[in-house]
């Protein structure tokens, strides 16, 4: 077959500017020109955009080859679907660059929460060819009267990223839009447009495969980039080993060491786990490299847009030496200038670890380099953990969620406020997504039940208001509540947050409500690496001014904190095993920690990977049992419940608990009764869930899910940023409904759905189920230390955090250190 | 504690119930605040589906006190009804019907936004903002003491508005929240009536009482 227009047009143009195309990209246009559905499977920087973008190109060339350079009006032809709204603007000028030069006459368009008013209402008018959206832009287009017909053109859905929305509410969004977009036909035998992910490697590519294309019933192909990018990862040493590690003050205390990496690369990321710490890196540095100021930015979610953006352009441009910033980084267009990336702390995970490296070293022929720095002496081992596991390809996988009733409640609503629904023909889209494909027709019922009646009612004595049935059609309306809903559409729920303003005039940036709220005026905090002054705050914005005042109070963010990996975990075990067997050959970072695990064996023992070690320790706090799993700290958190609950069983116990991602600690005022005669039952698998309902932490965690599933579901409206309260009657907190609808409403689906994120997300069920399975098939090593250990040295101070100021606890575990040594 | 404990105030005995409302012995008289009747009936019609058995429980624990003390007067610190009329609101009217020679008093708080003529429609005399009854001045919100006269300001008050909650620390860092009574040397807050209400944390002195209600009993404190 002699090769199309599309693609000889295509080709040649690619040609005259000295490229050629990757195996990928040619195999990505066929797939799409024989009109098949799939997944990009590419890294950032080779091209992956070009593979879905060009295909659709080449396809409309052949369809029509004589007038595709005068066709005007062509409707709207793809959509592209991007996690990050920072990334439209750069894929929309790279588009319209390739547009131009083909002479293809399409416009496009970018719609996301900054595209202004005239813009919209632009749009709304003369559709463009091309529209790069976000998931919730997308179904505020789907609440919008009269989308059917703006869809009916469409070829062509990508969604760029995948890999970032899969396992997210958002992820659950973009199901739903695709299942409606793939439906929107003006009848049957119209072909649904095609659906194309572009994904980096996770574990699950094939799931993610089937996620995407679910509505469209259809297997799809996944095409693969075979480009194989060198990663070098080397270690910041301490120059000694602290053999009583903790976490929280060794990474600053290496500060001094990046400075010559940075002066010695064009320009380097610095990744720091928390934005509280970024704050703290970015002047520590300042403070030991003064020649730095200028060349040094920061950046991390709560700093101001528009010095935001600053910072990516001269990161583009190569104006700025080094950047510290927070996981705000770890995705967009790549920074071509940077050629060093330098991680803080554990990345707890390695496909995480693997992207940031990744943001360095862009030229096709150059290797990523990554420093990694630890914060306590412990995490080393991870270094070397991360080392095999990337080596051995062990990426994790990103689990989809399911029945999500928030996001559905909340989709139904905003196709209430459009063009209305009917009950069968939605439930068999619905149905059609990976996300709700075991939805029972009850569950449905109740779910129509919920946006017509509002749950449970007194008929007589009610006017409840939502969703309207008007002959077979289910609608919204009332203006106010539609305009209501279209405010909260989305699915990403942020702490109320409050603007922070220079009173003489200029923004700097957001901070939570509760962080201002334990301030007095004349405080003084840093934000976005200036020292500020709280003056007052007025009409939810805090006004500040510069302070000179060298101390200040650094902001504790509420951001989540990450577990450790199961991936990590295990190949952390499985680097202890080599310390077991006195084996750390070739890796410098085993090597460096010899000393510590000498003295861990001395003291206790260093378990191999088929043991579970278990320190029992008598201090003047009382009666310590240390656990070490290795399972991160949410799996610790609800396996430390789960015991001391079964603990009780066998004598009338408290205990007090504290954990880290290795392992955790109960705490009681006697002796814990764990011995070899009753410790396999103890860390059973029989009878988890049931055990985990009567653990207490269940109802409060639930309660704290609840917020979330809440305000995505309608129940609580937020206001913006900044923007003053309206509608004072309808507040109240998540914590008060979460307590009226478990006493009057027990059955409700979205407290159910908490209680199931619980045991999903914040239990990680799957995982500790398979973790005490894991115990039962091993040797569980107890040892009776007669002081604390390396290992339980960590999660000791840890425990104290809570209750010490920062200053207050360095001294203490000064202190602690030389008892012990 | 499941039964009411008496509480003396000025030679006067006032039974501290934990049904969140309070029974002055001596006038026959219960007093009330914070009831947000019509909430839950505000929310559905704005399409927030709250299950309206919860204002269904409130009612019926009104009822049931009423009943029980055969109190002879009713007085409302405030706070009666949520927000505008609505549906919820008519079963309280028809309620009202079988407590025809129940005296009701209410002092206006910041929520009690109905016209007159509804308040005068179910039988209730409301005072724009305190309410004198012997030694005692009833209020909604104790800011307003400010405003009193010398001599009001010598009576012991009571008063709603803040849906006064103590929180309690457990082991392992463990606390838990709940709404109380809250008794000073010359004041008293009352808990909200309406199980459909937040609460705003209190912090009692040496010399103040704090009745915590804990799963239907009355814990005092300190």
């Amino acid at each position: 077959m002699p090769p199309s227009t599309g693609y000889t047009t295509v080709f040649n143009w690619l040609e005259a500017k000295g490229f050629r195309p990757f195996l990928f990209q040619e195999e990505t246009w066929k797939q799409i020109g024989a009109g098949e559905s799939g997944l990009v499977n590419a890294p950032t920087g080779c091209g992956k955009t070009y593979s879905v973008f060009l295909g659709c190109l080449i396809r409309y060339i052949n369809l029509y080859p004589d007038s595709y350079k005068n066709k005007k009006e062509a409707g709207l032809q793809l959509i592209w679907i991007t996690p990050l709204r920072a990334l439209a603007k750069d894929i929309g000028r790279a588009m319209e660059e390739v547009l131009q030069e083909l002479e293809i006459p399409w416009k496009v368009g970018i719609r996301n929460g900054d595209t202004p008013a005239a813009e919209r209402t632009r749009q709304k008018k003369n559709m463009p060819e091309i529209l790069i959206i976000t998931p919730e832009s997308l179904h505020l287009l789907l609440a919008q009267k009269g989308y059917p017909v703006l869809f009916q053109s469409l070829s062509l859905v990508a969604v760029d990223e995948w890999h970032e929305l899969l396992g997210s509410k958002r992820g659950v969004q973009v199901e739903l839009a695709i299942s409606r977009l793939v439906h929107n036909r003006g009848s049957n035998d119209e072909p649904a447009p095609m659906v194309w992910g572009i994904s980096a490697t996770i574990g699950n590519l094939e799931e993610a495969r089937e996620v995407l294309l679910s509505p469209l019933r259809k297997k799809g192909v996944i095409v693969k980039a075979d480009l194989q990018k060198q990663i070098i990862i080397e270690s910041v040493f301490p120059d000694e080993i602290e053999k009583y590690p903790w976490a929280g003050h060794l990474g600053i205390r290496l500060a001094h060491k990046i400075i010559p990496i940075i002066q010695n690369s064009r320009t380097t990321l610095i990744f720091i786990n928390t934005r509280g710490m970024s704050e703290t890196w970015y002047q520590t540095l300042l403070d030991l490299c003064p020649d730095l100021a200028g060349a040094i930015a920061l950046h991390h979610g709560s700093i101001d847009m528009e010095l935001r953006n600053w910072i990516e352009d001269n990161l583009h441009s190569g104006n700025l030496k080094a950047v510290v910033c927070t996981a705000s980084l770890d995705l967009g267009v790549d920074f071509r200038p940077v050629e060093t990336v330098i991680q803080v702390g554990s990345p707890k995970g390695v496909a995480r670890f693997l992207q940031r490296a990744g943001r360095s070293g862009h030229r096709p022929d150059a290797s990523s380099k990554i420093y990694f720095l630890p914060t306590h002496s412990l995490e080393l081992m991870e270094a070397a953990a991360l080392k095999s596991a990337i080596e051995e390809k062990m990426i994790e996988s990103r689990v989809p969620f399911t029945l999500c009733y928030d996001v559905l409640l909340q989709y139904l609503n905003t196709l209430a406020i459009s063009e209305g629904f009917t009950s069968d023909q939605l439930y068999a889209e619905i149905i059609s997504t990976h996300c709700y494909r075991t939805l029972s027709r009850e569950e449905w019922i109740q779910i129509i039940h919920f946006v017509t009646e509002g749950g449970q009612a007194m008929h007589q004595y009610d006017d409840f208001k939502k969703v309207e049935y008007e002959n077979g059609l289910y609608k919204i309306n009332s203006r106010k509540i539609a305009m209501r809903h279209r405010l909260h559409i989305g699915t990403i729920v942020s702490d109320a947050m409050l603007k922070v303003k220079f009173i003489s005039g200029g923004y700097v940036g957001v901070i939570e409500e509760y962080f201002i709220s334990r301030l007095d005026p004349g405080d003084v905090f840093t934000l976005a690496g200036r020292n500020l002054e709280f003056v007052l705050i007025k009409d939810m914005t805090v006004l500040v001014r510069k302070s000179t005042q060298k101390k200040s109070i650094v902001p504790s963010w509420n951001g989540g904190r990450m577990p450790l990996s199961a991936n990590l975990g295990k190949k952390l075990r499985a680097t202890l095993n080599q310390l077991h067997n006195g084996n750390s050959e070739g890796l410098v970072e085993l090597k460096a920690l010899e000393p510590l695990f000498e003295l861990q064996a001395r003291l206790s023992h260093v378990p191999a990977e088929n043991e579970l070690l278990i320190e029992q320790i008598e201090t003047k706090d009382g009666f310590h049992l240390f656990v070490y799993p290795f399972e991160g700290r949410l799996v610790h958190e609800a396996m430390a419940a789960i015991l001391a609950w079964r603990i009780s069983r066998i004598r009338p116990i408290t205990f007090s608990f504290a954990m880290n991602d290795y392992g955790f600690e109960l705490l009681s005022d006697q002796p814990v009764p764990v011995d070899d005669t009753n410790v396999y039952e103890l860390f059973s698998p029989d009878n988890l869930l049931t055990d985990i309902q009567r653990s207490v932490n269940n109802t409060e965690m639930a309660r704290r899910k609840f917020r979330d599933v809440a305000v995505i579901g309608g129940l609580i409206f937020q206001g913006m940023p900044g923007e003053k309260k309206k509608a004072r009657h309808l507040q109240s907190s998540a914590s008060l409904l979460f307590n009226v609808f478990s006493e009057y409403d027990p059955g409700n689906l979205l407290l159910r759905q908490s209680y199931q994120e619980v045991l999903d997300q914040q239990m990680e069920e799957a995982r500790l189920r398979d973790m005490l399975q894991r115990i039962q098939n091993s040797r569980i090593v107890i040892r009776f230390p007669e002081q604390l250990t390396p290992f339980c040295f960590p999660i000791k101070v840890d425990s104290m955090r809570e209750d010490l100021s920062s200053e207050k606890l360095e001294d203490r575990v000064r202190k602690m250190q030389q008892q012990l040594q | 504690m499941k039964n009411p404990v008496p509480h003396i105030i000025r030679q006067q005995t006032f039974w501290v119930s934990p049904e969140r409302c309070l029974l002055w012995e001596e006038e026959n008289t219960l007093i009330v605040a914070d009831l947000h009747l019509g909430k839950s009936g505000h929310f559905r019609k704005e399409g927030i589906g709250i299950p309206q058995s919860i204002y269904k429980a409130d009612l019926q624990r009104l009822m049931a006190q009423l009943y029980l003390y055969k109190a002879d007067r009713l007085i409302i610190a405030g706070d009666f009804t949520h927000s505008t009329a609505n549906k919820e609101l008519d079963l309280f009217l028809k309620w009202r019907k079988d407590f025809s020679l129940l005296h009701i008093d209410l002092v206006k708080g910041n929520h009690d936004i109905l016209a007159d003529s509804w308040y005068e429609a179910a039988g209730i005399r409301v005072s724009s903002w305190k309410l004198q009854a012997g030694p005692f001045l009833f209020l909604h919100d104790l800011k307003a003491a400010a405003d009193l006269s010398a001599e009001e300001r010598s009576s012991y008050l009571f008063t709603g508005h803040m849906h006064p909650a103590v929180t309690l620390k457990g082991k392992g860092k463990q606390s838990l929240r709940f709404p109380c009574f809250y008794f000073t040397k010359e004041y008293a807050v009352l808990p909200a009536f309406s199980r459909f209400t937040g609460g705003y944390k209190v912090q009692p002195a040496k010399d103040e009482q704090v009745y915590a209600l804990v799963e239907g009993g009355l814990l005092l404190l300190p």
